[in-house]
């Protein structure tokens, strides 16, 4: 089986043409058995947050606290329905034809893309200007946090519970992932409105070369194909009971002063409407 | 020609068993007209060939309560001179009577007329375009041979239908008979023929497993006002640049309801329904032609060598709703 599917150019050369549809059920597939599998063992593993009575201290602590902490504000919680609406939308025109169900996809796939792109414009002028930039980040610094949960995953129910500022790890890993995605299906999406009729940008598939269509079209295969398990993942953990709390957040914008104590380490973040009144 | 298997069933219930055994490997021949162009080029190598030319019950016209049903295999000369066809719809007689030569109307039956490739060069060269799986239209590009090309409806690619006899039964609300293995299926000529939108790979909704064994065509339009006119760079052995069927009941001086169909311009027979509209309750005369052939190029996106297909196209709307001789005739 082939993965990736080749042609002859009109010049005698050997070019890529697409990926192989084969990997959107693999990857299709490769995010369902995911979900079987951690859905498992979080049947048999005990989820693990920071001890109660170490909250109650901490509560104790922070009296001063509000009852509600802004986790996500308006804007930013926009920002992220308008995106996911635009993922859905380019995974749906882009696949669903793959899988049987056929319609006129090309204008509402470069469409969503559209919005997708401005959409991700919007954040990244948004989370510069805005918001805690690094906070969304895996460097150095989450080191030591990497390894402690990784020990903790392997039983080492001693080490101190999580310690994430604002977002958790497996958050910040995830954005990671969909940001490199992200990044180069819509640098691949952009290069392929060259190629429809759009009304946007004068057609001119010669453009680039067909090695670098060719390559361009597998980018946006792979990346596509990726996103099926990416956004699988990503909903699952959204519904799973013990995330629920972020997915509450995402919606309402505040998570509960017991869910900030319980999740987060006040000392690398501290919400909006905390500040200065993290009182001991 | 590369290898294949050769299978000729003799009746509809062996051949829907073989194109279920192979599926997608399976290539269905009718009269061979298109296919054997496919196979002495080398660009289609399929594994396996269905010759439908020993099933009988496959041909012949019927009566069908004013109507008729004309089976798949029937050769489009016994269609052009079949005494019920000319005498119910003379715009089918006439679109099968202009079809290439007579050697290929001997040859070339209704079922393979509809169900045809496009004709698009690079697309039969074997270049890797959309249709034939790639990721690019070589007719949509700067510096393109496209005189034969779509001005309607393209989407990546600008290929275009190339049937005679397709924009007729369209006209006359004819409806495809299609069986897989058990099943049957009747669509509208109308939902037959598919966009390069929906699916950029073929011109029909024919899948693999389907077989298209009749054409059925209502009493509707039977004995009504019909014109069909086809262009052609030569006038014998041509694909249309543009041809146009339409049927129309005519009551008096006055169009009480009509149907339109212009192929050559499109992936699919482009159906003109806005004129249809128009025309209904309009004289049928010189000013409503005019009027109607304006609105019939509404939209067309014309490329490098085909812009002369709009002057043309609007020149055959005036003249079916005319009702002028057609000189192709």
């Amino acid at each position: 089986m082939d993965l990736l599917t080749t042609a002859r150019s009109p010049w005698g050369e050997s070019i890529f043409t697409h990926i192989s549809w084969s990997l959107f059920w693999a990857s299709l597939v490769g995010g369902l058995l995911f979900l079987l599998a951690h859905g498992g063992y979080m049947l048999f593993s005990q989820h693990r947050k920071r001890p109660s009575e170490e909250v109650d201290r901490l509560e104790r602590e922070r009296a001063g606290l509000p009852s509600h902490l802004t986790r996500h504000g308006f804007v930013a919680r926009a920002f992220h329905w308008v995106m996911a609406v635009a993922m859905l939308a380019l995974l749906f025109t882009g696949f669903l034809p793959i899988v049987g169900v056929r319609f006129a996809w090309v204008q509402w796939h470069w469409m969503a893309g559209l919005l997708l792109t401005a959409s991700i414009l919007f954040h990244t002028v948004h989370a510069t200007v805005f918001l805690d930039f690094w906070s969304i980040w895996v460097g150095p610094k989450d080191l030591p946090e990497i390894k402690t949960e990784i020990l903790r995953e392997m039983g080492r129910d001693d080490l101190p519970g999580p310690r994430p500022g604002k977002y958790p790890l497996g958050n910040r890993l995830y954005h990671l992932a969909v940001m490199v995605a992200g990044l180069i299906v819509i640098a691949t999406g952009i290069m392929m409105m060259w190629r429809v009729r759009t009304g946007i940008v004068d057609r001119n598939p010669y453009l680039f070369s067909d090695v670098t269509w060719g390559l361009t079209y597998v980018g946006h295969g792979l990346m596509g194909v990726g996103f099926v398990g990416l956004v699988i993942a990503h909903i699952y953990f959204a519904l799973r009971p013990e995330k629920l709390w972020i997915t509450k957040a995402m919606i309402f914008g505040t998570i509960t002063r017991r869910e900030y104590l319980e999740n987060h380490d006040p000392d690398r973040w501290v919400p909006d409407n905390a500040r200065n009144k993290n009182v001991a | 020609m590369p290898a294949f298997e050769l299978v000729q069933p003799g009746s509809v219930t062996d051949a829907l068993g073989v194109l279920n055994r192979h599926g997608a490997d399976a290539w269905v021949m009718a009269g061979g007209m298109d296919t054997f162009d496919w196979l002495k080029d080398r660009i289609k190598k399929p594994r396996v060939v269905v010759d439908l030319g020993m099933i009988n019950d496959l041909r012949g016209i019927k009566d069908s309560g004013g109507g008729l049903e004309i089976g798949a295999m029937t050769t489009l000369t016994t269609i052009a001179n079949d005494p019920m066809v000319k005498q119910r719809f003379p715009l089918l007689a006439e679109a099968a009577l202009i079809v290439a030569s007579p050697q290929i109307r001997n040859q070339g039956t209704l079922g393979g007329n509809v169900s045809q490739d496009a004709r698009c060069w690079y697309y039969r060269a074997g270049w890797p375009c959309y249709r034939a799986g790639g990721n690019i239209c070589y007719a949509d590009t700067p510096t393109a041979v496209n005189r034969e090309h779509a001005i309607f409806n393209a989407d990546r690619c600008v290929a275009v239908n190339p049937s005679d006899t397709a924009p007729a039964l369209i006209a006359l609300d004819a409806q495809f008979v299609i069986k897989n293995g058990d099943n049957e299926r009747v669509v509208g000529a109308d939902e037959f023929f598919i966009g390069p939108g929906i699916d950029i790979t073929r011109l029909t909704s024919l899948r693999p497993g389907d077989l298209l064994t009749a054409i059925r065509i209502p009493a509707t339009f039977a004995g009504k006002a019909h014109y069909f006119e086809k262009v052609r760079d030569r006038q014998v052995w041509d694909f249309a640049l543009v041809n146009i069927a339409a049927s129309m009941n005519v009551s008096g001086p006055t169009i009480s309801d009509a149907r339109m169909v212009v192929n050559g311009v499109s992936a699919t027979p482009y159906r003109l329904n806005n004129v249809e509209a128009f025309i209904k309750g309009k004289a049928r005369d010189k000013a409503t032609a005019d009027q109607a052939a304006d609105m019939a190029v509404e939209g067309a996106v014309t490329l490098r060598h085909n812009a002369y297909k709009v002057p043309l196209m609007k020149a055959l709307v005036k003249r079916a709703i005319r009702g002028d001789a057609a000189w192709t005739s």
